[in-house]
């Protein structure tokens, strides 16, 4: 007899342990998160570190998953833009499609401006993580958000710094030449300071305009050298940037200062280490991370050791994504339309950028600020603002 | 605009165009001498250089040492393209092979967008950087090699076209496509080793080509229509045109950047090639018939 009921308590118990993960393993339903880059083609290289700070921020996120909805997950929908807004927008198709409840990306302007309006027609909330044309935000979509600085409020505060350098230096730089990409991202900034320098009392001497991809800036130096100005603004993508600014050096162009608005290369590791000479002295003003947040410094640290740089495309998709996931867990749901209120009404601050109390207006975080960094004896240091301050900066670079 | 950046402006101009001038080059034989229209003569290019990056990419060879491996290979594939493909699809009619030839192009550019994916691909090397100072000018030192492997590879051709029974062959073939068969030339075989040259000059292009340039699935369609626009210019056929037409669109094109801006630049290249079409129908060089 004890046999027997010793057989049916242990059947029972095992019968229960069996049971028991079926109850516990009845997960949430995982969120689907588009995540949209130019993975491939001109602008391959930025994409690229985009979705490496994308997927950084989901593995973070689904350590706990989204509590709000009983620990969900967020579950990866990759896309390919191609580097052109027309393949952007099909990828955004697709994500509708496989029914992503929001889509993070897309880097470059052009593109953004595209996918951004593709995803509207979904109610598809679309958080822009690079894209600084205005125009972005200012076309009255409700889906769209954007946490990282527009190039309107860039180029104002590298407008107005430039003058407080160069008045403490003595007024040494007159002259100003402008050499941008022919996209949205490069026109806009050149129209904006081509149209605000001259009120600092600067002449611009003269604004160039070149394709993606350019493989010879030859013609664009030698023009250079005709105008002899005293400062260089590049506003173009890293390839660009870095063979610009190569080739200035092998024609032994070397202006008072290079001073990029958001320059592809200026305030980019891979830069600094490649070609530390041509780097050596650059300002810009750009996205950058709180340099005395110990966070900034550990993704940093994690980035590096998957052999990639930490570039300002791997911490601005990170907390745009991570900026997404806050909103869900505020929405507690995972329906569209939640999602988009959440965003619009978000006051996140779990981030390492050097911003404000995140505020959106239309769209548009009031908070976000770019930094000025200068390339210092081979590393990258914040110059201004006082507040995050590493280095003192070094201008005019040659007299 | 001062006589140094003109000076330099010029020299530039004439480094870029050596190694149009290296393109059209082996269109000249293919296409003036055999009157084939290659349009795969891009995707070729494309195909030689992906072939010099693998080299350096994989094993780490020195774009100028790959040159004794490059020429051969792209001769052997020109050889096999001609013989195996082209020829056989054409049935040797001339709008055959016009659509053959493209049909080839497209292949191998999708080819090339599966396997190298859109990415704009760049070789460093130590010496990429590095200028040579000619006056007031500065001359990147690959873009000067490049110069001298223009005029060194215009000469073999030349060489090979007026001092060898291969060249004589070719030109046989050209002029008289029965006779030549009637004096026991191997027709087939004449058409398919034009090809080979025509293509291995492209394997010296690319060696010198990527230490300075880059490398993606649609490089080739850059260089196909100035290439075009070279053999007609310089005259069908003609190696010193050729050459001559290559270093004159170079400067052309480099000196309209210089004033007109990048966008622009080009625009006396057709400006020139128009001119030329009016007025001098057979090309700087071209025999008169």
């Amino acid at each position: 007899m004890s046999n027997r009921r010793i057989f049916i308590r242990r059947s029972a118990a095992a019968a229960s342990a069996l049971a028991f993960p079926l109850v516990g393993g009845a997960q949430p339903k995982a969120v689907k998160v588009g995540i949209l880059h130019p993975v491939t083609g001109a602008l391959a290289y930025s994409g690229q570190q985009c979705r490496e700070g994308a997927l950084m921020a989901i593995d973070d996120i689904n350590k706990t998953g989204i509590k709000a909805l009983g620990g969900a997950k967020l579950e990866v929908v990759l896309g390919d833009a191609q580097s052109t807004p027309q393949a952007g927008t099909a990828e955004i198709e697709k994500m509708n499609e496989a029914g992503c409840a929001a889509v993070v990306g897309a880097y470059a302007s052009a593109i953004c401006l595209a996918t951004t309006q593709a995803a509207a027609k979904y109610n598809l909330p679309h958080v822009v993580d690079v894209g600084v044309a205005d125009q972005i935000v200012e076309r009255g979509l409700k889906n769209t958000f954007r946490f990282g600085p527009g190039y309107r409020t860039c180029a104002q505060i590298a407008l107005s710094n430039l003058h407080v350098l160069n008045t403490a230096a003595g007024k040494p730089a007159k002259t100003v030449m402008i050499i941008h990409e022919e996209s949205l991202f490069g026109t806009g900034t050149a129209n904006l300071l081509a149209k605000e320098l001259p009120g600092f009392g600067y002449e611009v001497k003269e604004v160039v305009k070149h394709a993606n991809p350019t493989r010879d800036f030859n013609n664009i130096v030698l023009r250079m050298k005709a105008v002899n100005p005293d400062i260089v603004i590049p506003a173009n993508y890293y390839n660009e940037y870095a063979l610009l600014v190569r080739t200035m050096q092998q024609q032994k162009v070397a202006p008072k200062a290079i001073y990029s608005v958001l320059g592809g290369a200026a305030s980019s590791y891979k830069f600094v280490k490649e070609f530390p000479d041509a780097a050596n002295g650059i300002i810009d003003c750009n996205h950058w991370f709180n340099p005395k947040d110990k966070r900034a410094l550990e993704l940093k640290k994690r980035t590096e050791t998957k052999n990639l740089f930490y570039s300002y495309e791997v911490f601005n998709t990170y907390t745009a994504v991570r900026l997404l996931a806050d909103a869900i867990e505020r929405a507690k749901s995972a329906e569209r339309a939640a999602i988009t209120d959440a965003l619009a009404s978000s006051t996140f601050s779990d981030h390492f950028l050097p911003y404000g109390p995140t505020r959106f207006e239309n769209g548009q975080n009031t908070g976000a600020q770019p930094l000025m960094t200068q390339v210092i004896k081979g590393d990258i240091r914040v110059i201004v603002p006082r507040d995050y301050r590493e280095a003192e900066p070094i201008f005019p670079l040659r007299s | 605009m001062s006589f140094d950046i003109l000076f330099a402006s010029v020299l530039n101009g004439l480094t870029t165009g050596a190694i149009y001038a290296l393109v059209a080059l082996g269109l000249t034989l293919i296409y003036g001498v055999l009157h084939i229209i290659n349009f795969a003569h891009g995707a070729a290019l494309m195909v030689a250089l992906y072939g010099v990056y693998g080299l350096k990419s994989a094993w780490g060879v020195d774009p100028y040492l790959a040159l004794p491996l490059m020429v051969p290979a792209m001769f052997a594939f020109g050889y096999a393209l001609q013989r195996g493909v082209i020829s056989r699809a054409s049935h040797g009619k001339d709008e055959n092979i016009l659509l053959v030839t493209l049909g080839v192009a497209i292949v191998l550019e999708n080819l090339a967008l599966v396997l190298f994916k859109s990415d704009t691909r760049t070789i460093d090397t130590a010496y990429t950087l590095t200028t040579v100072p000619i006056g007031p000018a500065f001359i990147a030192l690959p873009k000067l090699l490049a110069f001298a492997g223009a005029l060194v590879t215009s000469a073999l051709m030349l060489l090979i076209v007026t001092r060898t029974d291969l060249g004589r062959a070719i030109r046989a073939v050209a002029k008289e496509k029965q006779g030549a068969k009637l004096m026991g030339i191997d027709v087939e075989h004449v058409y398919a080793m034009s090809f080979g040259i025509g293509l291995a000059c492209l394997g010296a292009a690319a060696c010198f080509l990527l230490p300075a340039y880059y490398v993606n699935p649609q490089v080739g369609a850059g260089f196909v229509l100035v290439a075009f626009t070279i053999v007609v210019l310089g005259g069908m056929g003609s190696f010193a045109g050729a050459l001559l037409g290559g270093l004159l669109i170079g400067v052309v094109e480099s000196l309209g950047g210089l004033v007109l801006g990048e966008s622009l630049g080009q625009i006396g290249i057709f400006v020139i090639f128009i001119a030329v079409l009016l007025f001098r129908p057979t090309g700087l060089f071209g025999a008169r018939t």
